[in-house]
């Protein structure tokens, strides 16, 4: 009876994964044939494994730039977006203070404004700083979107550690810096992983703002995949190829925060 | 939030870095937002205020509310779909071991693609004559053409944002249910519990927090797409997949109409807050009520 309901639970899982993967797959596919063939004819797999788009980003400087550029301003945003939530997070699950439920609120409705018409102001804002095409630009418009998401999932794995725990170390005699770095860090790397990997992962895939703000500089591998529209039509095996390779840094940090999503909280153990 | 906490005015100083960032980046756009919606923008230099012409406008557009009717349909069936799945995926993955890994990998994929390579991928696996997905549904004897059909082209789009969006329902609710420590399990068996009750006096509360952002994020991010189905299918056919976004977008840079597009914005904006604290205090207190009736 056990046995059955696990084979049940794992083909169901098996499916889904199916269906995750199938569009993956036809993105490899893709990046696997030529132009004629993508468009030509139907085929269940790649009639030759040609690399020859591969090559092309490899070697091409304005391709590889691409994702060197967004790489920097997403691991900046991340740093940035983790490192002012944490102690906005903290005071949000400790404290109550004036003002404190309406600023919780207010700060997701910034995700809320649609891109379009915001492109603009964002636009004039930046230059008239002086910031325009660099990474920086990119990396603190994300934070719109990025803080405040932050904010939130740290604040809920935050307010999971019980009291107690901040009240026993003061009364130990820690100093707030060294409870907060070395006892309560360690108790909510769950929740930090997880945020980490959500910054990381909205950052990355944003396009309109990334382009706006951009030229040259710091132009991001999404923006330079929508030159691939030429004369000579769609330049489906390279887009698919370059797409293939953008699920590559994602993959990598999610693979690295895997047992933080995995093992939740170590309270038991406190 | 609990009642309990300490009253702490110095927490502010806490809050100051995120309030001065976020303010850096949203509220000045907004404020030009604000500002072109209620003028007249003629030339680079050249406005008259026009108070609340615009918004009068927008208001009485009924291409606006055809758009607002399938951008509510759309989001509400994403909820429908993607929040039941994605707490479903939670429970059946792996709790730990090589396999959780890799199911989490591959499950975390379709988030990491940019949006505008999600569309382009679509494009071609729902081509019925070259694309797998499209294929398939033709060899299963169904007659599927998303480019011709409107309700074949909005039933991809959802299928698209269902295959790009419950990993990230599955991904919070699974970090929820690794929080729960094993002593609730423990005491769940002594008493002997169902594990329909495990669910529903243990994990579901224990995952109202995650929930609640997942619903909330799922809920404005579905109402704000933009990307995937103007790359798909480009709003079409006709204007089956015009979701408000697009719609806003052809008026501000296909038209260039700044101030209705900027009014049009700010009524848009006002709708999503409206609904995500509806939302969010719907779920606030039905998580209330639960914790008094598991006190009794």
């Amino acid at each position: 009876m056990k046995a059955r309901a696990s084979a049940v639970r794992l083909s169901l899982l098996v499916a889904y994964l199916l269906f995750t993967l199938a569009p993956i797959y036809w993105m490899v596919h893709m990046s696997l044939r030529t132009n004629e063939a993508i468009t030509g004819r139907f085929a269940w797999f790649p009639e030759s494994l040609s690399l020859a788009n591969y090559r092309t980003i490899f070697t091409d400087p304005a391709w590889y730039g691409g994702y060197i550029n967004s790489i920097t301003y997403v691991l900046l945003n991340t740093v940035l977006s983790v490192g002012l939530a944490l102690p906005a997070a903290y005071a949000f699950s400790r404290y109550s203070f004036v003002g404190d439920k309406h600023l919780f609120f207010w700060l997701l409705t910034n995700r809320m404004t649609p891109p379009a018409v915001f492109l603009l102001p964002f636009f004039q804002l930046y230059t008239a700083v002086g910031l325009m095409d660099t990474h920086i630009a990119v990396a603190l418009a994300h934070l719109v979107f990025n803080v405040p998401l932050a904010v939130w999932i740290l604040e809920g794995f935050m307010s999971g550690v019980p009291r107690e725990i901040d009240e026993t170390a003061y009364i130990d005699g820690y100093s707030f810096a060294h409870f907060f770095v070395r006892l309560f860090l360690p108790l909510i790397k769950a929740g930090v992983g997880v945020t980490a990997f959500f910054c990381f992962m909205f950052s990355w895939v944003e396009l309109l703002l990334a382009r706006t703000l951009t030229s040259v500089d710091a132009k991001p591998i999404a923006a330079t995949m929508t030159r691939t529209v030429s004369a000579a039509g769609m330049d489906w095996g390279t887009l698919a190829a370059a797409g293939v390779l953008t699920i590559v840094p994602g993959a990598i940090v999610i693979y690295f925060v895997r047992h933080y999503i995995a093992k939740g909280f170590a309270m038991g153990r406190v | 939030m609990s009642p309990t906490k300490s009253i702490n005015q110095r927490a502010w100083w806490f809050v100051l870095p995120v309030l001065v960032s976020v303010a850096f980046s949203a509220v000045i756009p907004l404020m030009t937002v604000v500002n072109y919606s209620v003028q007249d923008i003629l030339g680079p230099s050249q406005s008259v205020f026009v108070g609340w012409e615009w918004y009068k406008e927008v208001l009485r557009d009924s291409e606006l509310h055809t758009a607002l009717y399938r951008q509510l349909l759309f989001s509400t069936s994403v909820l429908a779909i993607q929040l039941p799945l994605g707490v479903g995926l939670a429970l059946l993955m792996p709790v730990q071991g090589w396999r959780a890994s890799l199911v989490l990998v591959l499950l975390a994929m379709p988030l990491l693609v940019p949006w505008n390579v999600v569309g382009t991928i679509w494009q071609i696996f729902a081509r019925d004559d070259i694309g797998l997905l499209g294929h398939v549904l033709t060899l299963l004897g169904l007659d599927y053409n998303y480019s011709q059909d409107p309700a074949d082209a909005w039933i991809t789009v959802l299928i698209m944002d269902v295959w790009h969006w419950t990993p990230l329902v599955a991904l919070l609710a699974y970090a929820g249910l690794r929080a729960i420590p094993e002593a609730y399990y423990q005491a769940a068996r002594i008493d002997g519990a169902s594990r329909w009750a495990v669910f529903r006096h243990i994990q579901l509360p224990k995952m109202r927090g995650v929930l609640t952002i997942a619903v909330l994020l799922r809920f404005m991010d579905s109402f704000m797409i933009y990307t995937e189905p103007f790359v798909l299918t480009g709003g079409g056919p006709g204007t089956a997949t015009t979701f408000l976004s697009q719609y806003l977008t052809q008026k501000a840079v296909g038209q260039f109409d700044l101030g209705p597009a900027a009014a049009f914005s700010l009524i848009y904006f006002l709708i999503i807050l409206l609904l995500c604290f509806v939302l969010y205090n719907f779920i606030q207190n039905a998580g209330t009520q639960q914790q008094r009736g598991n006190r009794a």
